[in-house]
């Protein structure tokens, strides 16, 4: 692990803003699009541009997002349902937290506490991306949340101040740019035969509960079952030598 | 402003912030037991499969196994790109590329 200290304003690293803009930047291709979509959809359902864009500041995840948007249009409002529902679909949060733990444990609280606001599929993977590479650097990882949270809140606001005019950027495609993304970041992962097992567990389940499942569940289920067999192949490895 | 609708974002805010700081909480005092760690050492990559696999194959909530799929299409050409150059750069100029063209310049 790298020896960083507290980000302070005098230490404002040039080189680590740089790559945080090289990695933040093309997974944006493909955040924009789902924030404006969160906008138009958000305007469609009734929400002003200051509730819309306040949403997508306090609570800051996506699926959550489009889900309560999809209940209220359908005329689903009561308090407990949607806030319920959010809590279920972000459950996979927990995972994700757990996984950085070992790090942010080691951080004063306040800054655990602002990190884990900025916890989401994408800063996740980027993060825990360079940690693998070069360990974990404090600059890094705040700097890639600052950077999704501000993209995603203006693409938001954008999008409902916008919605009359702009089309759904979804119909194009646009999206495709996550799962390209994320698939640069996988691939190089998968250079032994446990990592192998791990993939092919997750994926069969993700495509299992992707159609069985509600929500975002599939994503739980796939990585902790895929994770589980993971550590179990490992152990009886080690149990060899 | 509507204030029903107010109550629901902080509700869902606060919900969705459990969730995020939940791990944290737990593990402050106790530290992170060491057979959890081993086991989330595999969690990046089957978390990233989850999110890429169901996005190719049901893009629109159906599995969609065919040539009429663009996402898959690209997908692949996206998977190779990426084991090839390791860039993400490129694999998303040369992905989004193959995605454009289905489906805009496909009769399909």
């Amino acid at each position: 692990m790298e020896k960083d200290l507290p980000l302070t304003l005098t230490d404002y690293d040039r080189e680590m803003w740089k790559e945080v803009l090289k990695d933040c930047l093309p997974l944006s291709a493909g955040i924009i699009p789902f924030g404006l979509t969160c906008g138009i959809l958000g305007s469609n359902a009734g929400f002003s541009t200051f509730e819309i864009t306040f949403m997508s500041m306090t609570v800051f995840a996506g699926a959550a997002q489009f889900m309560a948007i999809a209940m209220i249009s359908s005329g689903i409002t009561g308090w407990a349902a949607i806030v319920l529902t959010t809590f279920l679909i972000n459950l996979r949060h927990l995972l994700m937290g757990a996984s950085l733990s070992p790090y942010l444990l080691k951080l004063p609280r306040p800054l655990q506490y602002i990190l884990a606001f900025g916890i989401v599929d994408e800063s996740y993977a980027l993060t825990i991306n360079r940690i693998e590479k070069k360990g974990y650097n404090l600059n890094y990882h705040l700097g890639v949340c600052s950077f999704l949270y501000v993209i995603w809140n203006l693409s938001t606001f954008l999008g409902a101040f916008f919605y009359r005019v702009i089309p759904n950027p979804l119909e194009w495609g646009i999206d495709f740019a996550l799962p390209a993304t994320f698939m640069v970041l996988l691939i190089p992962r998968l250079a032994d035969r446990t990592s192998l097992i791990v993939c092919l567990v997750s994926a069969s389940c993700a495509i299992w509960g992707a159609l069985f499942l509600p929500g975002k569940w599939y994503i739980i289920l796939a990585a902790v079952s895929a994770a589980f067999v993971g550590g179990m192949l490992e152990r009886g490895k080690r149990d060899e030598h | 402003m509507n204030i029903k609708l107010m109550s629901i974002i902080l509700g869902m805010a606060v919900a969705t912030y459990i969730t995020r700081i939940g791990s944290q909480v737990l593990f402050a005092r106790t530290g992170m037991p060491g057979w959890l760690e081993k086991w989330l050492k595999h969690v990046p990559t089957a978390f990233l499969t989850a999110l890429i696999v169901p996005a190719l194959l049901l893009p629109k909530g159906y599995l969609d196994i065919s040539l009429g799929n663009s996402y898959l299409l690209a997908g692949v050409v996206a998977a190779f790109t990426a084991y090839k150059t390791r860039s993400v750069l490129t694999t998303i100029v040369l992905g989004m590329g193959v995605m454009i063209i289905l489906n805009r310049l496909m009769p399909f």
